[in-house]
């Protein structure tokens, strides 16, 4: 049981570490502020997911459970309100972007 | 298990510092403002990944507060910077 | 693996520092900052210290990152002129000298520390019990020390007299600030009420966990500060004039109560601060439930800054 749970959480592990990369090389790639809004979120919503999802079976109590999930749709509301507003501010400055 | 998440932290960390990249190079400040969410959002998961490597409960906290004021901070940037571009415009527009 | 990690961190901890300074953009400078009270984060709890990397977090991250993007957008008229001039050579070399002497003063009286360095950490850990906190550094603060906590919130208070005496004279009594307007149906009034609540109960969370893990009542206060701002940027809500007397009296009422607890306790228990046996951790509770508000006050209205607008008569 617990060797499944470690497996579990070493493949959402991996997996959210991927889309950290994926989200990074989108940061610094992508050609212009929209699009590497884009890959932005990559990183927030399965990246961090993914990584909650792994350290999950990992904790000590139901509380800290809940913590994990907490922090992570805190991360999922901020980011999508920063990125709204880093979009409408940057179509306001430059609008042919 | 500790040794696979202390590498995993560390591996946040490297896309921590590349992404850091971006705020060297800008060109704008919506892409410093993007960089710092980026690294807000790898510090929690490099912070998370730490205190399951050590077995450190409080840490989970930490990154709860990190999640609020990083939070609080983007919004505070973007309405600086949006605030600093309508000011521009306005007198750029003949003032 | 954790040597490697810790040296990652601080070899990038320096480069970021040394970028933040030497770049020329001042916004980018103060993006660096936030990235780097982040990281500092980490280094803390790589160094066992969770209740600083709490704070490092709170404050390091997010208000003093907002108060320099406040002071950055105030100076954005002065940034080309500043850009533009460069000191003399003769300063800059005086400059490099007496920086890199202190530097290493810093590093051979760091060296030199004797090993193992001094402390008090056994005794703390002997006389714990007689404060009935389990946390050794709530202990620290509000029993063993108590006299330094008072008087940094008394320090605090003078400093947002100082932020205030900033004012122009016919703002005197005003409210801080400009006036934040957003659309009431937009994407910034509705995290401004989504957030807030939240943020609210996991302050009281890190104030009340203060007691037997890491927290308390400045952290907490500092997420409370926090979330008050958010609502103020978003428009929800105005800051209030600094001539209110609910502003005033909430400002004096935590040193106040921590004075009177020390004066009991200099009649009670024999010195000022003293607690009565079996008394502590009551009378830490009540300085504590005091305190935050006071705090919270503080932190808010010293990000807002000095009052702008005339006040009202």
């Amino acid at each position: 049981m617990s060797v499944a749970l470690d497996l579990l959480s070493i493949v959402a592990v991996v997996a959210g570490a991927f889309f950290f990369l994926a989200g990074t090389v989108g940061l610094l790639r992508f050609p212009d502020t929209f699009t590497r809004l884009h890959a932005l979120t990559k990183a927030d919503n399965l990246g961090l997911g993914l990584v909650v999802l792994g350290l999950l079976p990992h904790v000590g109590s139901a509380l800290a459970g809940l913590k994990l999930i907490v922090i992570w749709l805190l991360v999922l509301l901020s980011g999508a309100v920063a990125s709204q507003l880093i979009a409408r501010a940057t179509r306001q400055r430059d609008p042919d972007a | 298990m500790a040794d696979f998440l202390l590498a995993a932290s560390g591996f946040v960390l490297l896309m921590v510092a590349v992404g850091l990249a971006r705020i060297l190079r800008g060109p704008g400040d919506a892409d410093r403002m993007m960089a710092a969410q980026l690294l807000g959002t790898g510090g929690i998961a490099a912070l998370l990944l730490l205190g399951a490597a050590t077995g450190e409960d409080a840490v989970v906290d930490v990154a709860l507060t990190l999640a609020l004021l990083a939070a609080f901070a983007s919004i505070a940037f973007v309405k600086a910077a949006a605030t600093a571009s309508r000011d521009d415009t306005a007198a750029g527009n003949g003032k | 693996m954790m040597e490697a990690l810790n040296a990652g961190l601080a070899l990038l901890l320096l480069a970021l520092a040394a970028w933040t300074i030497v770049g020329r953009d001042a916004f980018a400078a103060v993006a660096g900052f936030v990235a780097y009270g982040l990281l500092l984060t980490l280094a803390w709890v790589q160094l066992s210290g969770v209740d600083v990397a709490l704070t490092e977090a709170a404050i390091g991250g997010g208000l003093t990152g907002a108060l320099l993007i406040g002071a950055v957008a105030r100076l954005r008229d002065t940034e080309a002129a500043a850009r533009a001039e460069r000191p003399k050579a003769l300063t800059r070399t005086l400059a490099a000298l007496v920086a890199g002497a202190v530097t290493v003063a810093l590093a051979i009286s760091i060296l030199a520390l004797p090993d193992p360095a001094p402390t008090l950490a056994p005794d703390v850990a002997a006389n714990i019990g007689a404060t009935g906190v389990g946390n050794p550094i709530t202990a620290v603060l509000l029993a063993f020390r108590a006299m330094d906590t008072l008087l940094e919130a008394i320090v605090l208070v003078f400093a947002l007299i100082g932020v205030w005496s900033l004012a122009p004279d016919r703002a005197w009594g005003g409210r801080p600030g400009p006036l934040h307007l957003a659309d009431p149906n937009g994407i910034l009034a509705y995290i401004a009420r989504v957030l807030p609540p939240i943020g609210i109960i996991v302050g009281m969370y890190i104030f009340w966990a203060g007691a037997d893990h890491p927290g308390g009542k400045f952290q907490g206060a500092t997420i409370l500060a926090a979330m008050w701002l958010l609502v103020m940027m978003a428009g929800l809500t105005d800051a209030p004039p600094i001539s209110r007397a609910w502003l005033r009296i909430g400002l004096v009422a935590g040193p106040l109560v921590f004075i009177a607890i020390g004066l009991a306790g200099a009649v009670a228990a024999g010195a000022f601060l003293a607690y009565p046996d079996g008394y502590a951790k009551p009378l830490i509770i009540v300085i504590e439930l005091a305190l935050m508000p006071t705090l919270a006050l503080i932190l808010a209205l010293l990000l807002v800054g000095a009052p702008q607008r005339a006040g009202e008569r």
